[in-house]
């Protein structure tokens, strides 16, 4: 009885969303057949299908994939190095973080990402380039985080932890850095998410590198098929590093 | 009352005119200032890379004053014409070009949002089969849509407007989804004793329930408009501030760029804190 009310409360409304979505590929093929969407704009959705297969083999989708996650993987290894030591060093030093936490908090609403052309000057058109954005860009919600984190450890952990009368290095390690791990994790991830955005949009712009140069070739070719199925592939890769962190997130924090 | 004086005197006295706060800002903001100045004399980096301040200074008052753009004016009124050209700086041409863009795209992909995310919100069989794609789909990077918009909508302004529409559209409608489903049981049972239409419904109780989450929707979706604008001007454009910041890297003008990119973070943060203001206010 449960699992059939569970199958009509989840299953159902899923399969009718994924139905719905075939009705309306289906419905634009119809369209672009009979003329009324001209296939000059949009291609048609089997002719996009069929490009994959050729995309991946034609343009080496996976050294292209290959070097974007490796910019995303530098970068984000700069974002947790960098971003939580500054957290740290912010929460240890309370001055420093009265004078600095609101124009961090500035940076992570300024549109960072515009800098590219200044990075450009500075690191030449390079994966450099791409990385220093995304980490850059990426930087703000890290350092935020580990913040918070660190100042919402319970005083009863700390309190324990002074009673055992450990060094301060000792309660950072034992204390606070476990107990504001979830928080960190939170921080890392939005910031791995914003240094994929950005990087994958900076290839694009700036026509270098690995998925977002692989776009804006084909779309300079004026290959829409090719064009759109890459385009595709860059959703699907999002999507995917997006529920793999998500649920790295739900195993780190249970019951949120 | 001699007492009350001299405990509240002393305190006072105590506080020193500058807090140590202001002092450490005022020490990072200097060393900045220092070790900027020591690596743009220094020659350590290629001519121009790292620019003295005092140019880009002067770069950001010319921006700001230098009047060299012709604004044709032409006011009628009955009989009466006056016609002449006004002398004003280009940057605030390309200011209210990207100002325009970013308000059509906020206004147009706010309310596309808010009316899914109110569908969304107010069926949980709609909610169950859509939103989860909504979900997925608003962390993509949308720059990559701005080929197929260009094919859409041209290689003027339309593109950059539907780019901010589809950047400002996923933000604004997950955050009308969720606010939509935390009004309180209560104010939704009140209604439909009135028997409220479904009109009276969403402006009497919906909207006024949901105005936090609306505008911090708005507020975000803002935010994402502006990026998604300003770097599809960088990309393709003859108009705009993402254009005027990708021509001054063109011809290496760097003081000019860094100007450019100063004031753009100086708008984008104030239109933030102005909508945050708006939404306590």
């Amino acid at each position: 009885m449960m699992a059939r009310a569970l199958i009509v409360r989840q299953v159902v409304p899923f399969l009718f969303g994924i139905a719905c979505f075939g009705v309306l590929v289906v419905l634009i093929e119809f369209l672009i057949k009979t003329g009324l969407i001209n296939r000059f704009i949009v291609p048609l959705p089997s002719e996009i299908w069929h490009s994959f297969g050729r995309i991946i083999v034609e343009e080496d989708v996976p050294s292209r994939f290959l070097l974007t996650c490796t910019e995303a993987l530098v970068a984000s290894l700069l974002l947790s190095v960098v971003g939580i030591t500054l957290g740290v060093l912010l929460h240890r030093i309370t001055l420093l973080r009265l004078a600095t936490e609101t124009w961090i908090a500035a940076m992570a609403s300024a549109p960072l990402v515009l800098m590219y052309p200044l990075f450009l000057v500075i690191f030449g058109r390079s994966a450099w380039t791409i990385i220093m954005i995304g980490f850059v860009a990426a930087l703000p919600p890290v350092i935020l985080k580990t913040l918070e984190g660190l100042a919402g450890t319970r005083q009863v952990l700390i309190n324990v932890g002074r009673s055992f009368k450990l060094t301060p290095s000792q309660l950072y390690w034992k204390i606070f850095f476990p107990a504001a791990l979830p928080n960190i994790f939170v921080g890392v991830r939005l910031g791995m998410i914003f240094a994929l955005i950005n990087i994958v949009g900076v290839e694009f712009l700036i026509n270098f590198g690995g998925l977002g140069q692989l776009v804006n070739e084909l779309a300079e070719r004026y290959d829409l098929p090719g064009t759109y199925a890459a385009i595709c592939f860059v959703i699907l890769v999002s999507v995917v590093f997006f529920i793999v962190t998500e649920r790295i997130e739900q195993w780190l924090r249970p019951g949120t | 009352m001699a007492t009350t004086g001299n405990l509240t005197a002393a305190p006072l006295a105590a506080r020193p005119i500058v807090s140590p706060v202001t002092w450490l800002r005022i020490a990072i903001i200097a060393a900045i200032v220092v070790i900027w100045e020591i690596v743009a004399a220094s020659g350590w980096l290629f001519r121009d890379v790292v620019p003295s301040l005092t140019k880009i200074g002067r770069q950001l008052f010319l921006i700001l004053t230098h009047p060299d753009f012709a604004l044709q004016v032409d006011v009628g009124l009955g009989n009466f014409r006056l016609a002449f050209d006004l002398m004003i700086p280009e940057f605030y041409r390309h200011l209210w070009v990207t100002m325009a863009e970013v308000a059509t795209a906020t206004a147009v992909g706010g309310l596309a949002g808010l009316v899914i995310g109110l569908v969304l919100g107010a069926n949980p069989f709609l909610s169950r089969a859509f939103e989860r794609f909504l979900y997925y789909l608003g962390p993509t990077p949308k720059i990559i849509f701005f080929p197929i918009m260009i094919m859409w909508f041209g290689v003027g302004p339309g593109s950059k407007v539907a780019m901010g529409t589809i950047s400002c559209f996923f933000p604004v409608a997950l955050t009308a989804a969720a606010g939509m489903r935390q009004i309180e049981d209560v104010l939704i049972r009140v209604g439909r004793s009135f028997r409220a239409s479904t009109w009276q419904m969403v402006t009497k109780i919906y909207l006024p329930a949901m105005r936090q989450p609306i505008v911090n929707g708005v507020r975000l979706g803002m935010g994402v408009a502006v990026i998604g604008t300003l770097l599809a001007e960088t990309k393709l454009s003859n108009r705009g501030v993402g254009f005027l910041i990708i021509n001054a890297y063109s011809t290496f003008d760097m003081p000019r760029m860094y100007a450019l990119l100063i004031l753009l973070f100086v708008v984008a943060i104030g239109a933030n804190a102005l909508v945050a203001r708006a939404s306590r206010g």
